[in-house]
């Protein structure tokens, strides 16, 4: 069957006067590992609140598995929400739990199960991403960049999801550090069989963990493709911005003296 | 800008908050009386709500009591009234003071509170994570700490009755003069229940403004530290004056008939 896992047709989103998504299609297939890439501002955060329902697009759909999933609400998004994983941004860890319960937050408050089990499947799913149970015992301020990272990781891979959505997994780390997490992901995401979608600018990144690649711009999918015809794309935006050159199609919103 | 126009816009966007404000605190309510219900977070609450809240309302209550004393015997000499200070402070203390002073307190710490944390889980996407979680941020987050206050409050209020009046009894018996025996013996003739109950009423309300505000903000806060911050001040500023005027209109509905 060749019915997309997650679609999205013409969605828009608004905040005020800015448009960030204007008419975005994606369509990523199950099992595929899908990254987008794309400049900073350029929308990618925004279309992943929006399929996971944190925002609210003005028009277009959203299909998971062929349902419409656009402004779905209560039992039935929570229903829908229980098939997700995400690591953040920002890593979104609760500062206020230790690592074990970060991890294992989704288990006990969302599937009540109880503390013990849940606790147990959180120091295998650290184990998982290479961190030790002395870990579990951490408060999440009390770790590096690259161990909140993996944390957040573990926390999104907890419940074994379907579909996880890697929000910039190594923005910020150190080269070899970034590759780890690229490896973990790789190796999660196989051990799970689950439709990913990743954001990143890294181009290693990229390469390292994309099926497919598409690319945003101006809140559109200007390019979408395999990961190895990313080098002959034929398209000037994806090459100006995989070799990172300032000068081309793309133009920062950078006043010029 | 035209005058007029300025005028009608503050007030339109005045009433836009209150409409926002009752949709939010309808949410909230749906959401505490529905299943499932986090007691751990609830007690959490109670403890940094109420418990903890102890020192700083027994201070003000006793100062506040014994400065009643102080006042109402220097005013009242002036028409030879002066053994009505135990009655006026026990009246006083009950009816107003003790759950009026208690609000503003407990709003200055826990309205901030409440707000600055909640505001730091959102600019963080620490709300955003709970919901990719299957765990409602209302039920969760809102729920506990509304119900918390409204629970605690009255108690709170019951401890500063009881050491306001305390407050009263010292200065007037150790440095007014007044007989111990005769000043307790007053205050227990004279207080009606329906002082205390109405007192008490109207801490259960003001615990629900406060934690209402601290929530509504913080749960809307936008935009790094600097929001966070706003969101904390608004709280508070926005829960004093709320505690105050419900407080005018409480005393005339419960005194009315
Ligand atoms: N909640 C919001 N309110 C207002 N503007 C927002 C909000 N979220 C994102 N934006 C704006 O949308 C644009 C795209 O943001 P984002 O998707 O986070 O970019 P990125 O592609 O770097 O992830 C930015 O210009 C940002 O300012
Ligand atoms: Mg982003």
């Amino acid at each position: 069957m060749t019915r997309p896992h997650i679609e999205l047709k013409n969605v828009q989103k608004s905040f005020g006067p800015k448009h960030v998504l204007n008419g975005l299609d994606l369509s990523v297939m199950r099992g595929r590992s899908m990254v987008v890439i794309g400049g900073s501002g350029t929308g990618k955060s925004v279309m992943l609140k929006c399929i996971l329902g944190l925002l609210r697009p003005e028009s277009g759909s959203i299909y998971i598995d062929g349902d419409d999933v656009t402004g779905m609400k209560g039992r039935r998004r929570d229903e829908v929400l229980q098939h997700f994983g995400m690591l953040f941004q920002g890593g979104a860890l609760f500062d206020s739990l230790p690592v074990w319960a970060n991890v294992a937050f989704g288990l006990m408050q969302g599937k009540s199960m109880k503390r013990d089990a849940a606790r147990e499947i959180a120091i295998d799913k650290l184990a998982q991403v290479g961190l030790g149970p002395d870990v579990g015992e951490l408060y999440p301020a009390e770790l590096s960049g690259g161990m909140q990272k993996r944390v957040g990781l573990a926390r999104a891979i907890a419940d074994n999801p379907d579909i996880i959505f890697f929000d910039e997994p190594t923005t910020g780390l150190d080269p070899i550090m970034a590759d780890v997490i690229n490896n973990l992901i790789v190796d999660c995401v196989k051990r799970l069989g689950a439709t990913t979608i990743s954001i990143t600018h890294d181009m290693a990144s990229a390469r390292k963990i994309a099926d497919d690649i598409a690319m945003i711009y101006k809140g559109k999918i200007i390019w979408q493709g395999s990961a190895d015809e990313i080098d002959d794309s034929g398209n000037d935006y994806v090459e100006q911005f995989i070799n990172g050159r300032a000068d081309g199609p793309i133009e920062m919103e950078i006043l010029k003296p | 800008m035209n005058f007029l126009a300025q005028i009608g816009s503050v007030v339109l966007a005045l009433i836009a908050e209150v409409g926002r404000v009752s949709l939010f605190a309808k949410d909230a309510i749906l959401r505490m009386v529905m299943p499932p219900f986090y007691g751990r977070q609830l007690l959490a609450q109670m403890m940094r709500i109420g418990y903890y809240s102890l020192p700083v309302v027994g201070l003000t209550a006793f100062f506040t009591g014994g400065v009643l004393a102080l006042q109402i015997f220097i005013g009242g000499s002036r028409f030879n009234a002066e053994n009505l200070v135990s009655s006026i402070v026990a009246l006083g203390i009950t009816r107003e003071l003790g759950p009026v002073l208690a609000g503003l307190m407990v709003a200055g710490r826990v309205s901030a509170a409440i707000a600055a944390e909640l505001g730091t889980m959102r600019v963080t996407e620490q709300i955003d994570a709970l919901v990719t979680l299957s765990t409602n941020p209302f039920k969760y987050l809102v729920a506990p700490r509304i119900l918390a206050a409204v629970i605690t409050m009255p108690l709170l209020v019951v401890v500063a009755d009881t050491i306001g009046i305390m407050g009263g009894f010292i200065v007037g018996t150790e440095s007014l003069g007044f007989n111990s025996g005769a000043y307790l013996k007053n205050t227990v003739d004279f207080l009606q229940l329906a002082d205390i109950t109405s007192g008490l009423i109207k801490s259960a309300v003001f615990g629900f403004i406060i934690a209402l505000m601290g929530c509504y903000h913080g749960f809307n806060s936008r935009g790094g530290a600097q929001g966070v911050g706003r969101a904390t001040t608004n709280a508070v500023v926005s829960a004093s004056i709320l505690i105050l005027t419900t407080n005018y209109l409480m005393t005339s509905l419960l005194f009315s008939g």
